[in-house]
């Protein structure tokens, strides 16, 4: 019996202990970004330096894999040089592909590096195929990666109907899916991941604890207060609770994670080519708990997928690391269009 | 990644923490400061980020221990500060199996945070630094010791 195709598995790197554990733990590809503003996960602390990305880069390409940098971030206006520096730098690093959201720098890239490989980011906002082929025929994208609006059935179209590599998130913290288009993180600081790499920048959060309950704040604005017991997210607007019509209650979305265990048959036959696990902010400890997991239920797909069950362990194992500790398929099961 | 051995999750029973809120705090200030000194030293912590932790002072509370230790970072060097600070910088809060599991990179802070596990409390760049400092670290392997494998 032929083999099924499996998409790869595509793992974050915000550190290098991160990466080694996600390359230990069976990632096809690690992505990852450089310290500064040219890249989404633009944290204090997070990411690689030259060095670090070096060694990095051979850490995994000497085992097989793949590195994939993003520059995932907006040009700003007069810095357009710092992007193309940093699309420049990866070319000559030998990095197996660069992520890219902007069109001024695909523009750039496919211009300057011809033979630089080039992924839509989920920024990029591409929807439907008609976007993705654009990205394609203008730019020579091989890969695109799709925001997490759309169910199963709208994937599948845009993959029967382009050339181009289609990547879809399969683990990791939701945000409102509406990716490179989200004003939400503007509208409270002024700043988002497509102007300084982060939404809801940690300058702008202040955690208050006091007796029986911590409140969030996102540059004053309360966003949440939580009892000692109740669990936690992250301090983004759309994860607050808000009163609407004198309900309190979560008004944009829950804090919840992302997981697509149950429909990975599913995907695989539809011809996803990878499956992108969120969380580059997170630590080495989550990338190996989250890697080894989706790692397993691959690796049991690709053995026999008329026969593939999601085992408990493998669900534990992810539930435990979700935001708010709870999991959704999000879009891709939305009976409603 | 827990290399074969696993922290369990646990609460020391509260008769620890009255004993131990009532003994002196500055052992384990000093031991904190002198150890994360060592660890600066040995190259373990990059330099361009220990410069962002310059002037901060900042409180760990081991919550079922009753233990706190407090110290700040001046003029490159981690001194131990033996009158812990109104409004540190930066506190983190939790039991001591939460910190032994970030410790061995067991658990993820961001896990223990969501579970309300971990508490961190002030300046929330400096926190996020802070962690992402630590998750950065290549710690050498553990030996092969029996007592680390299953």
């Amino acid at each position: 019996m032929p083999r099924q195709k499996i998409p790869q598995l595509i793992c974050p790197a915000g550190s290098l202990p991160a990466l080694k554990a996600a390359v230990d733990y069976g990632a096809d590809a690690v992505y990852l970004g450089y310290r500064n503003d040219t890249n989404a996960r633009n944290f204090a602390g997070l990411n690689f330096d030259q060095k670090a990305m070096l060694e990095g880069i051979r850490y995994a390409q000497s085992r097989g894999r793949g590195v994939l940098m993003a520059i995932n971030t907006f040009a700003q206006p007069g810095r357009a040089a710092d992007w193309q520096h940093a699309v420049d730098g990866a070319a000559g690093l030998g990095v197996d592909a660069v992520i890219l959201a902007d069109v001024g720098l695909l523009d750039y890239a496919s211009r300057r590096h011809p033979g630089l490989r080039l992924h839509l980011s989920v920024q990029g906002s591409a929807s439907s195929y008609e976007a993705v082929n654009f990205a394609h025929r203008e730019f020579g994208i091989r890969r695109a990666v799709l925001p997490r609006v759309l169910t199963l059935a709208q994937v599948e179209m845009v993959i029967r109907n382009t050339p181009v590599e289609i990547e879809v998130f399969g683990f990791g913290s939701l945000c409102v899916m509406n990716e490179g288009r989200c004003w939400l993180s503007s509208y409270a600081t002024g700043e988002s991941p497509n102007t300084v790499g982060a939404c809801s920048p940690a300058k702008y959060v202040q955690w208050d604890r006091s007796p029986g309950q911590m409140t969030t704040r996102l540059n004053g604005i309360l966003i949440d207060s939580f009892g000692d017991d109740e669990p936690a997210g992250y301090p983004t607007l759309c994860k607050g609770r808000f009163e609407v019509d004198g309900e309190t209650y979560y008004a944009l979305e829950e804090p919840t994670s992302l997981n697509v265990l149950e429909i990975l048959p599913k995907i695989a036959s539809i011809g996803v080519a990878a499956i992108k696990v969120e969380g580059r902010q997170r630590s080495p400890a989550y990338v190996a708990q989250v890697t080894r997991a989706l790692r397993a239920a691959l690796d049991e797909l690709a053995r026999d997928a008329r026969h593939f069950h999601v085992k408990p362990e493998w669900q534990a194992e992810l539930a435990r690391v979700a935001e708010g500790s709870q999991v959704t398929l999000g879009a891709y099961n939305r009976p409603w269009r | 990644m827990n290399n074969g051995f696993s922290i369990p999750r646990f609460r020391l029973p509260i008769l620890v923490s009255a004993i131990g809120a009532h003994l002196p705090q500055w052992p384990h200030s000093l031991a904190l400061a002198t150890a994360l000194n060592a660890a600066a030293k040995l190259g373990v912590l990059p330099a361009d980020n220990l410069a962002q932790l310059e002037g901060r002072c900042f409180v760990i509370e081991v919550l079922d221990v009753g233990g706190q230790a407090s110290f700040n970072y001046y003029k490159g060097i981690f001194r131990p500060l033996f009158k812990v600070p109104e409004v540190p910088d930066l506190c983190f809060r939790a039991n001591l199996s939460a910190f032994l599991q970030l410790l061995v990179r067991q658990e993820d802070p961001d896990t223990l945070f969501f579970n309300r596990e971990l508490s961190i409390v002030g300046d929330t760049e400096l926190g996020l630094l802070v962690k992402n400092m630590l998750d950065a670290i290549e710690w050498p392997p553990l030996p092969k010791a029996p007592i680390f494998r299953h």
